[in-house]
């Protein structure tokens, strides 16, 4: 299946990844192998089949809403590129 | 060529994990000394496999001292004192995880994965942290950061993957035993690679809490070593309920190693015909069927049975794994943890640029698959349609475990190959992984155990059970390996070129 560069350069914005011109082609000819794989999905009749998206079909438990965390700020940022008074420093958003 | 083991050398290609604990219970060893000669193993023989991202020489001696100290006041566990390693994919409390990415170069996780956690209370010694492809993404271990792992048995061939690290650690007797993780066939297809055991539990068997995630409805730990006695007995203490990880089951855990000797004797075992076809290497497929008559010389039967979605297996598994990658892969911006690039202009230079530097080829690609099939418009035709079709596999296995108790059949279509024979064309890659994708997707437990060698190389063979039946599938492969002596082969590490 052929697809566009300008797909994959969406794409690229979407994922907030970025993909060079030079290695466009390459890049478009992998994914389009891809696509095609996927194209023996669309031969299979699955009219009213529920999607199985948990493999035993569990679902999601509840627990009671209560605290269960203490406050690890120091420990949780100690891994943090960039940290200043417990707060995560971004480039500024807002002049 | 094959080394024969040396009962004076406890640790080695020789050593388990039962045998270890053994001579420890007997005071015939300490943990020191078993760690510190694991150590030097890997400092002396590492360099020829780079199966190692990171080594805690310090960590490891201080956890052996103090494992012996637990041991002489009476509190041993059931592997107090054992060394061993954990995939770079688990998190480990003040010890570098990298999961093999840049991403994650100098990432120091604040706590422990449960898997970490429940190890370290049954008393094991941590040695480091085993490579790996990327972000778990790969069938070879070449899309690692750290540079490619080599098999021990042949080292200009790969070892599999993701989890090829711990394979070939294990392998080359490095250490006796080590976790990893199986999406869609890493625990099983580097086991069989590299002609050790391991086992892929049922989903939600093992908790998944500091495993970083990669597809979550289909990750899973397990166990990987010499023996299924050994992959028993780390089983016994990585599974159970974890209240942490709300896909974790609370079905209660057996004793594996107790129901090693359950008789095989009346069990039925499907081959599955799609398992035997020309994707197959026929000198493979001889070899499982020479194998699969020692089963039946143990009294189980043999049954044809019929997997027809085979097939379906690879488009279904690299729709919904990429997906789900992608989403998962969306934490890392560059703030909290992990890689951040220089001099940002802007937020969006932030990410985008932090995300880019960080991650491989091979992660990108499927990030940017995983989004393209995600997004608005083709949901329903790919994600959808996958997880449809998903359940058409679950119950083809639904069908077939009505006629046998297990489903057997190769690993892997071949043997270990070259480094770089796939790495141009990604699809045929993912081919590798035609025989182990199904069990992920229907969350059953599967497992590979050395089935015998061709030209040198290892070939393994498949298990298949029921949810929640891995002890079927342990004691069925522990009975094969009282018969057989395929899984103490141990390879001598002269084969092959030191560069690629």
């Amino acid at each position: 299946m052929d697809i566009s560069s300008d797909t994959i350069r969406d794409m690229a914005q979407l994922a907030r990844l970025r993909v060079d011109d030079s290695e466009l082609p390459d890049i478009t000819h992998r994914f389009g192998a891809i696509l095609d794989m996927f194209e023996d999905l669309s031969a299979v009749d699955v009219s009213g089949v529920e999607p199985l998206t948990n493999p035993l079909d569990a679902t999601q438990p509840l627990r009671v809403d209560e605290v269960t965390e203490t406050n690890q700020r120091e420990t949780l940022q100690s891994s943090a590129p960039l940290v200043e008074d417990g707060l995560y420093l971004v480039p500024r958003v807002v002049e | 060529m094959a080394e024969q083991k040396d009962p004076s050398a406890p640790v080695g290609p020789g050593s388990s994990l039962r045998g270890l604990r053994e001579l420890l219970e007997r005071g015939e060893t300490t943990s020191e000394a078993l760690t510190q000669e694991c150590l030097d193993r890997i400092e002396e023989l590492d360099p020829r496999l780079n199966s190692f991202i990171s080594v805690d020489r310090d960590g490891a001696l201080a956890q052996a001292r103090a494992a012996d100290e637990r041991r002489a006041q009476g509190k041993a566990g059931p592997l107090t004192g054992v060394p061993i390693a954990h995939k770079d994919i688990f998190c480990t409390r003040g010890l570098r995880t990298t999961c093999a990415s840049r991403m994650l170069d100098s990432f120091v996780p604040p706590y422990d994965a449960t898997v970490v956690e429940r190890l370290a209370a049954a008393g094991v010694v941590v040695l480091g942290k085993t490579n790996m492809d990327e972000f778990a993404m790969g069938s070879s271990n070449e899309n690692s950061f750290f540079g490619a792992c080599r098999n021990p048995w042949d080292r200009s061939r790969v070892p599999g993957g993701s989890s090829g690290g711990s394979a070939a650690a294990v392998a080359a007797g490095l250490v006796p035993a080590a976790t990893g993780t199986d999406t869609g066939g890493s625990i099983r297809q580097p086991a069989s690679l590299c002609g050790i055991t391991g086992l892929k539990p049922t989903y939600g068997r093992v908790s998944r809490l500091g495993m970083i995630a990669f597809a979550s409805s289909l990750d899973q730990g397990g166990p990987m070593a010499r023996s299924a006695e050994d992959c028993a007995l780390l089983l016994s203490a990585m599974a159970g309920h974890d209240p942490r990880d709300s896909t974790s089951s609370d079905v209660a855990v057996p004793d594996y190693a107790s129901e090693l000797s359950r008789p095989l004797a009346g069990l039925r075992i499907g081959l599955p015909m799609e398992y035997f076809g020309e994707d197959l290497d026929v000198d493979v497929a001889n070899l499982v069927c020479t194998a699969l008559a020692e089963y039946e010389a143990l009294g189980a039967e043999l049954v044809e049975v019929s997997l027809p979605r085979t097939e379906l297996a690879i488009p279904a598994y690299y729709v919904i794994a990429p997906a789900e990658a992608s989403t998962n892969l969306s934490r890392f911006d560059g703030v909290r943890y992990g890689h951040r690039c220089d001099n940002p202009v802007d937020l969006e230079d932030l990410y985008t640029r932090s995300r880019e530097e960080g991650f491989g080829a091979e992660v990108q690609r499927r990030i940017l698959v995983g989004t393209y099939t995600l997004s608005s418009g083709y949901y329903d035709a790919y994600y959808k349609r996958a997880q449809q079709v998903r359940r058409l596999i679950a119950d083809d296995f639904a069908s077939a475990f009505k006629e046998v108790d297990l489903i057997a059949g190769p690993t892997s279509p071949g043997v270990a190959f070259s480094l770089g024979a796939k790495t141009a064309d990604p699809t045929a890659m993912y081919l590798e992984d035609v025989y182990t994708l199904s069990a992920n997707l229907a969350g059953l437990p599967a497992m590979s155990h050395p089935a015998g060698f061709l030209r040198g190389l290892p070939v393994g063979l498949q298990l298949i059970g029921q949810a929640f039946e891995e002890s079927r599938l342990l004691s069925a492969a522990h009975q094969f390996q009282q018969r057989t002596d395929w899984h103490r082969r141990a390879p001598t590490l002269d084969q092959g070129s030191a560069a690629p």
